[in-house]
């Protein structure tokens, strides 16, 4: 088979656009997470979609309108895990590890209690990209708009919060809000990125691109393009090599990206040895 | 004169430890404030009050006449904070774009750089002696160099009222010296409203043209030539480090 006759399925087309989608935003909200060493609340929320596609699969939803459940649930978690981390003397690695954790079992619960252990859950643990519908792509392009548009308007904010919160505050920056939002537009790409590589995989999308643009850009603005760039080489590359070879394409994503993540390590040691011969 | 500062009867606590108590001074338009006094008298406690970094608070506090919870004029303010804490030398930007960030607070949503900000940046950064480093990387300098770069950032916006927390601590003499002068000639010349925190007693005197002494309270607040004769802090000092300080012989 050639490229060319791969890129004419409608299925491969359906997940390639999804894949570049959410690629991008994984890539931009990335960068700030990584840097505001908030990396693990991905991983969080991404227990806590677990348990909501449970609640949804008990409710007997199926597709895309498992979101209306998936969406308002990580949302308030999001929010949660901001709360309890202000309120309730706790840091914020304890925050997550609750609420990640009560997700999870939920998820269990609700499974045994519904209908034992199925080949749907599997499917949103570990992703499957190939069998996204046009529904979840429709849903996928609406949030993807949203949440890019939401960047765009506060971005230098954004900068501003992750390079000094006080002086964020001094500058007449809305911290708090910002720091709910930063949360609010994690929990919306998780959901949605949950179906690109699975619950399992999605810390990994949010922290790989980010992290190895973080050792060769030089600049904000840089590393957030480069970012973007090797998101979508993984995203991209991982979906045709999954499909080509018949692996499955949430962890053929995750691996490529760690391979753009290596490739960035060992450019910046050789910049740094460079530097100092 | 306008009223850029007003604190009457302030009070901080750190959990159950009075940081500061009853505090009370007020700063006018071109005024340059030293605040000093020994570790742990509360200097920093002070300022992060002042700006609303400390929400614990009993008293009135108001910044250019707004009391400080409802205060919007970011733009007006320019604050240099003691240290970042070794800033994170991850941190992927360039010494431009920090300071670049001096400039936000007085946008509009969405706050977006034009070319005249540029300029704006770039002769920050030449007044400072600092050009050469713009496309640095922040976390790859020294701490002398941050510390110029995040007073640059302070300075960009050409603030009426300048902040600056210890901002000495990492600089070395010949800086130093030069840092001082830069802050006085904007003093005199731009009529920028200073206030200054320091431990550097010995030096202020030199430049600012009021002082407040704390202690956790105020042991004196009024102008050098007011501290050189006031017997109270005579008393308190010794005659010879009182005139060490007041740098009025």
């Amino acid at each position: 088979m050639t490229i060319f006759e791969l890129f004419s399925y409608g299925f491969i087309q359906r997940a390639l656009l999804a894949g570049v989608l959410i690629g991008v935003l994984c890539a931009v909200l990335g960068v700030f997470l990584v840097l505001r060493r908030l990396s693990l609340i991905g991983d969080g929320l991404a227990h806590i979609t677990f348990g909501s596609v449970a609640l949804a699969l008990f409710a007997g939803l199926q597709g895309a309108a498992m979101l209306l459940v998936s969406l308002p649930v990580v949302l308030l978690a999001s929010l949660g895990i901001l709360k309890l981390a202000g309120k309730a003397r706790l840091g914020g690695d304890a925050a997550i590890g609750i609420v990640s954790s009560v997700g999870v079992s939920l998820g269990v619960l609700l499974t045994v209690l519904g209908r034992g252990y199925g080949v749907d859950l599997f499917s949103y643990l570990f992703g499957s990209i190939l069998a996204i519908s046009k529904a979840e792509l429709l849903v996928a392009g609406g949030l993807f708009i949203t949440v890019l548009a939401l960047l765009w308007l506060y971005y230098n904010d954004l900068v501003a919060l992750t390079f000094n919160e006080e002086l964020a505050a001094v500058s007449g920056i809305r911290v708090r809000f910002l720091n709910g939002l930063l949360a609010a537009l994690t929990a919306l790409t998780v959901v949605l990125a949950m179906k690109l590589v699975g619950v399992m995989l999605i810390s990994a999308l949010l922290i790989l691109p980010a992290s190895a643009a973080l050792q060769v850009a030089r600049g904000f603005r840089m590393t957030v393009v480069l970012s973007v760039l090797f998101s979508l080489l993984a995203v991209v590359g991982g979906i045709v090599i999954s499909f080509l070879l018949n692996l499955p394409s949430g962890a053929t994503i995750i691996l490529l990206a760690f391979l753009l993540f290596c490739v960035g390590y060992l450019f910046r040691q050789l910049q740094t040895v460079k530097n100092k011969s | 004169m306008q009223e850029l500062i007003s604190v009457e009867q302030l009070t901080c606590r750190h959990g159950a430890v009075e940081a500061l108590s009853d505090i009370s001074f007020k700063v006018t338009a071109g005024d340059y404030l030293g605040i000093v006094g020994p570790n742990g008298s509360g200097k920093s406690t002070l300022v992060r009050a002042l700006l609303g970094l400390m929400p614990a608070y009993q008293g009135k506090i108001s910044l250019f006449g707004q009391l400080r919870d409802s205060f919007s004029a970011w733009e007006r303010l320019g604050y240099l904070p003691q240290n970042m804490g070794p800033l994170n030398p991850a941190f992927p930007a360039t010494v431009f774009e920090v300071v670049q960030l001096g400039l936000l607070a007085g946008k509009g949503l969405p706050r977006r750089f034009c070319r005249h900000d540029r300029k704006q940046v770039l002769d920050m950064l030449e007044l400072l002696g600092i050009e050469h480093l713009q496309r640095r990387m922040i976390g790859e300098l020294s701490g002398g160099q941050q510390q110029r770069a995040m007073l640059a950032r302070a300075l960009v916006n050409n603030p009426e009222l300048l902040i600056m927390d210890e901002p000495t601590a990492a600089l070395d003499p010949d800086i130093r010296d030069r840092f001082y002068e830069l802050v006085s000639q904007m003093n005199k010349d731009k009529g920028t409203t200073v206030l200054l925190v320091t431990h550097d007693t010995g030096t202020i005197g030199q430049y600012a043209s009021r002082m407040l002494y704390l202690d956790k309270k105020v042991l004196f607040f009024g102008s050098f030539d007011e501290f050189c004769h006031s017997p109270e802090m005579s008393a308190f000092f010794g005659e010879h480090s009182q005139h060490l300080i007041c740098h009025r012989h």
